[in-house]
């Protein structure tokens, strides 16, 4: 912005950071309905989750018996829309054990949240390992590799999550196990697809006969451009892993009371749907929109790397 | 002596082989060989460009990246002063690969669609560990000079730059460990007609300036005239025909290369010059013709004779190469 010709090299270095492809990716994310409002959503959840023994009126695991003058399944009370004041406020009612609901709401984010990212998490870097070597080293290696990962496939992954537990004894740690595991397959055989079509490629190629190591042209060269595909792939999963999770929860597989889990919640009261559907329908409703946040981002990454469509909306 | 052995050659290709396994059966055992480059030999002499030139599917990419060992050969020989390139291991390897570099086809799958253009020349160095970051940075521009693109380019992104300019990129990067050797697989076959001239008369200024010894692999005979010194022609994994380059365009001996010279277009449309049209397809070198491969698609061949024996390479005129029995003909 200073002299005119002293300038134009400075241009050009910023020129170049607004269009590495990440950039343009990323550019085109924001510029996504879709993956807007999975991106407010999502940004409230952890919001949320950071705060919330800031924005958690109670403690979400002590009974309010002997405390408060509340019943047990006592349905929300909401003193702006007309609940008594003598009454004590709780916004989603309060459950079985007269423990306040929406406190318990507001915690269960951070463990939904967390199981999310740390099954995924765990998936996606042995997942990435596996496809990589799988793919890149190829011959029998693959071929043992891949035909072990179909194994796995083969089972429909919540029995198979189940039958692991089983194993390895109910909790939401070992849940988290399983659900990494039933996920491992998924991101070993994208990674390995994706390296495959990679190695083939020219500047490969190029890299080798400049004397690069196979160790440097998997990680440096090949990995990095498998990325975007393990994104989109990364951001559907962790949707399905929270929904996986609730269900463990739900029967009694995974967290355990008194943990403020989603799916543990339901699970606790739903015998109660009819005489206080409120105990269900709050987590139940808590699953769905964090389950849609994180599939409205994938659906949103998804098109935003896809070249076809980069074509269309180029500005 | 002959004139060819005055020379030393900078490389020496001796009867490379690359067979290719076919697996079928339930069993996925080994049923048949794809003979695609099947007992090659020539050389390439310092400062001078050997064209290699066939149809798609005769093993001229194959010979070009088994030289490098992009791919391993089955068998023989590639000699680089004094060294035998397909049995060097490791650390040799890697130092004889600073000599030896490539340009590639495709200028769009051949840089790294992550990097700046800067990065992907940069990496020989960093491979290499030559020099300070700075050193490197320096390097890398004078290299972007050299092909003819300003510093500033270094910053880019490949999805930024043209076919012809990404191709300056490729050969920026085969330049910049100072090798003596460039392999160029189809360098221009990518690019439009007047971006191949800009490209082809880059190359030849290169060699010019820093005296590079090229291997120009390509299917348009009308390039290869334009830059080589001299031309190999092959045929379902053999070599037809070697020759310099004013010799083989102006008297060619071998039958298939006479049929290639009579498919180039001539520069005037009222030029009328006899085609050679050749019946049938190339075959299989699943399973190649017996004797001369030439030999069902040959106007002149004899049967029992060039059906049974294999003609080898025989030299007719001074450094003038062809395998064919009845060459002489045409003389």
């Amino acid at each position: 912005m200073t002299v005119q010709d002293a300038a134009v090299p400075q241009t050009e270095v910023q020129d170049y950071r607004n269009n590495s492809l990440l950039f343009l990716t990323f550019r085109r994310l924001f510029r996504q309905r879709n993956a807007q409002v999975g991106m407010v959503i999502l940004g409230f959840l952890v919001l949320v989750a950071i705060f919330a023994p800031a924005l958690a009126p109670y403690d979400p695991d002590r009974s309010l018996i002997g405390i408060e003058p509340v019943e047990k399944r006592a349905g929300p009370c909401i003193h702006a829309l007309g609940c008594p004041s003598d009454q004590p406020q709780h916004i989603m009612g309060v459950d079985g054990n007269v423990r306040d609901q929406y406190s318990r709401i507001i915690y269960g984010t951070r463990i939904s949240l967390f199981i999310g990212f740390s099954t995924i998490g765990l998936a996606v870097v042995v997942g990435t390992l596996i496809g990589a070597v799988s793919g890149y080293v190829g011959g029998w290696v693959d071929n043992v590799i891949m035909r072990f990962m179909d194994v796995i496939l083969a089972f429909p992954s919540f029995l198979l999550a189940i039958a692991i537990i089983t194993v390895l004894g109910r909790g939401l740690q070992n849940a988290l196990y399983a659900i990494a595991v039933v996920n491992i397959p998924v991101f070993a055989r994208l990674v390995r697809s994706s390296v495959l079509s990679i190695k083939e490629l020219e500047f490969v190629a190029a890299s080798r006969s400049l004397g690069a190591s196979p160790l440097r042209i998997l990680f440096v060269r090949i990995l990095p451009n498998a990325i975007p595909t393990l994104i989109v792939q990364a951001t559907l999963s962790i949707g399905a892993a929270i929904l996986e999770a609730a269900a463990l929860s739900f029967l009694g597989l995974g967290a355990q009371p008194p943990l403020a889990e989603w799916g543990t919640m339901l699970g606790s009261e739903r015998n109660q749907v009819f005489t206080s559907p409120h105990l269900v329908f709050f987590p139940g409703i808590a699953i769905m929109i964090t389950v849609l946040a994180f599939n409205l981002l994938g659906d949103g990454f998804r098109d935003a790397m896809d070249p076809r469509l980069a074509q269309l909306t180029k500005r | 002596m002959k004139k060819t052995t005055k020379r030393t050659p900078l490389v020496e290709v001796r009867e490379l082989k690359k067979y290719y396994p076919v697996h079928g059966g339930l069993l996925k055992r080994q049923v048949a060989e794809v003979k695609a480059v099947d007992d090659v030999s020539f050389a390439i002499f310092p400062g001078e460009t050997l064209g290699l030139v066939g149809e798609s599917g005769c093993g001229k990419t194959t010979v070009s990246k088994a030289i490098l060992r992009l791919e391993e050969a089955s068998a023989g020989e590639v000699i680089f002063e004094g060294e035998d390139v397909l049995a060097a291991g490791g650390a040799d390897l890697k130092r004889l690969r600073r000599d030896m570099q490539i340009v590639f086809q495709d200028p769009f799958s051949s840089l790294d669609p992550r990097l700046p253009v800067g990065e992907s020349i940069a990496e020989a160095l960093l491979v290499h560990g030559i020099g300070t970051p700075q050193e490197r940075f320096e390097r890398v521009l004078e290299v972007l000079r050299k092909v003819g693109l300003e510093s500033y380019h270094a910053a880019r992104y490949p999805h930024q730059f043209s076919g012809g300019q990404r191709q300056r990129i490729g050969i920026a990067r085969a330049l910049i460990l100072d090798p003596k050797f460039i392999v160029l697989d189809e360098p221009v076959s990518a690019l439009d007609v007047s971006i191949q001239a800009q490209v082809l008369n880059l190359l030849s200024d290169l060699q010019a300036e820093l005296g590079l010894t090229y291997l120009f692999v390509a299917h348009n005979l009308a390039v290869v005239e334009h830059i080589s010194h001299r031309v190999a022609v092959m045929y379902l994994g053999r070599i037809a025909e070697i020759a310099p380059r004013d010799n083989l365009f102006s008297k060619p001996l071998h039958p298939y290369t006479q049929a290639l010279m009579s498919a180039v277009p001539k520069k005037h449309p009222a030029d009328k010059k006899e085609r050679i049209i050749l019946s049938g397809d190339v075959p299989s070198p699943l399973n190649p013709p017996s004797g001369c491969r030439f030999h069902p698609r040959c106007p002149i061949a004899r049967m029992g004779h060039c059906d049974v024996e294999e003609p080898q390479l025989r030299e007719l005129e001074p450094e003038h190469w062809v395998a064919c029995h009845y060459a002489e003909e045409f003389i």
